[in-house]
């Protein structure tokens, strides 16, 4: 008797607890759009921020609601835009897959002074000319305030400059954001060359700063076959949609500064 | 019986707080506790939960009794709980979605936690009445939310300024610094109100 009472008793407060539930689920129901959730599925879910909304989920809300292009997620590259354009029933338009690029080799043969203050990148921009420590003005710092930014292990301290891992990198943009000194591109994954410095300075004058620096001495450019290298601001700067990934100008450069990627060699 | 409340209020808040002294509760104590301003949501959405847990356990709990199915104490108020972190969970998507989600999965694991289980079995242990009870929840949950609060205090604190040693980076300090805010906790345990 006593066993079907305790039965009786958890079935009726079971019941009991699921009717004022149900009741509650309908007081408190959340319309929920089913593609929402969807593509919030699909999407990296790391939250880093590169399409504008605020993470994944805020993405998500955008694409359903129309404010945003089934593309709006970087990281995720094609792949996701296929996948979220069959969910809202459209045609994804390919984009070119783009990863991050430093523009600074390091190699700056000494500091202007000695930073003691908090290791960040811009927090010591802040400080004396507001260009930073390192003799180069252009130069990366090498706090990392973009490895903190990249939510994908994409970017790296290496010999006190930040270089990033290019098949790691989803071009999200992040850390270009973040850098206080602008040094970081976006440009085409797989070519085969490209230029790591930014100086502004004349060719003397880089050379006495920078071991390894631009010093615009043009042959690059007069090498390139297709026009696609230029000197501007005393530095070589390559124009992607001209360039072939030849590797010519990278063998003609007198400081071995244009970096060559064998791989993407054609 | 004021003196008594009084006394319930105390004991449950500062000296035998559930965390540091009963050490109920560590779960969400330490998942929860990187941020502040979720340590806090998370305090008071436990102090919710364990309020209207002890008054709803004491009805449920004499309705035991009287059926003499007292055995069945821990299995019914699971049950209490479990609905109430529900109601909880679905209140909260509704009326705050941006707390929902950063309570994230802790939000229905308040449902095992033991702190809210352990209020309500003690509430029977030590025979509480039905104003006793719920004060003893009350203050129990306000006692986490002052655990819960002070430790993410620290813990930004540590995340922001203190160079902690690298092998002690992370969890290890935090189970330190519960440890020491704990051994500090232990100074309460002289008040005695008669």
């Amino acid at each position: 008797m006593n066993t079907l009472n305790a039965v009786l008793l958890l079935a009726l407060l079971g019941g009991l607890f699921g009717l004022a539930l149900s009741y509650a689920a309908k007081v408190y129901e959340v319309p929920v759009d089913q593609r929402e959730e969807r593509i919030s599925e699909i999407l990296p879910g790391a939250n880093c921020g590169g399409c504008g909304f605020a993470g994944c989920g805020g993405c998500a809300a955008a694409i359903v609601s129309g404010r945003a292009p089934v593309s709006s997620c970087v990281p995720g590259g094609n792949a996701t835009a296929v996948k979220v354009a069959e969910i809202m029933g459209v045609e994804a338009e390919i984009q070119e897959l783009k990863v991050a690029f430093v523009r600074c080799a390091g190699g700056s043969t000494g500091q202007k002074y000695d930073y003691d203050g908090v290791k960040d990148c811009l927090a010591a921009t802040l400080v004396g000319s507001a260009k930073g420590f390192q003799l180069c003005e252009q130069g990366c710092l090498g706090y990392g305030s973009c490895v903190e930014a990249c939510k994908f292990n994409a970017i790296h301290i290496i010999d006190g400059v930040a270089r990033v891992d290019s098949d790691a990198c989803t071009g999200c943009g992040q850390c270009a954001a973040a850098c206080p000194k602008k040094l970081i591109d976006l440009i085409p994954y797989g070519v085969a060359v490209s230029i790591p410095c930014s100086g502004c300075d004349k060719g003397a004058a880089t050379k006495k700063l920078c071991g390894s620096g631009c010093i615009g001495c043009a042959l690059c450019e007069k090498s390139c076959g297709h026009g696609a290298v230029r000197v501007i601001d005393n530095h070589a700067v390559i124009d992607y949609t001209k360039c072939v990934s030849c590797g010519v100008c990278a063998e003609k450069c007198p400081r071995s500064l244009i970096t060559l990627d064998a791989r993407f060699i054609k | 019986m004021l003196t008594k409340l009084i006394s319930i209020s105390l004991s449950a808040i500062l000296v035998e707080n559930f965390i540091f002294s009963k050490f109920l509760g560590i779960c969400p104590f330490l998942g929860v506790s990187k941020k502040m301003d979720t340590a806090l949501c998370m305090g008071l959405a436990v102090t919710f939960v364990m309020t209207l847990a002890s008054a709803v356990c004491w009805g449920v709990n004499l309705l035991l009794v009287r059926l003499e199915l007292a055995y069945m104490q821990t299995l019914a108020f699971i049950l209490v709980i479990a609905s109430l972190v529900q109601f909880v969970e679905l209140f909260l998507r509704k009326k705050s979605p941006a707390l929902y989600r950063s309570l994230g999965i802790y939000l229905p694991l308040i449902t095992t936690n033991c702190a809210v289980l352990g209020v309500v079995l003690l509430n029977v242990q030590e025979s509480y009445g039905f104003l006793e009870s719920v004060v003893y929840g009350i203050t129990g949950g306000l006692g986490f939310l002052l655990a819960i609060t002070l430790f993410s205090g620290v813990r930004e604190r540590l995340d922001y300024s203190a160079e902690v040693p690298e092998c002690f980076e992370g969890f290890p300090i935090a189970l330190i610094t519960a440890g020491l805010i704990a051994l500090a906790f232990m100074g309460f345990s002289g008040l005695k109100m008669v």
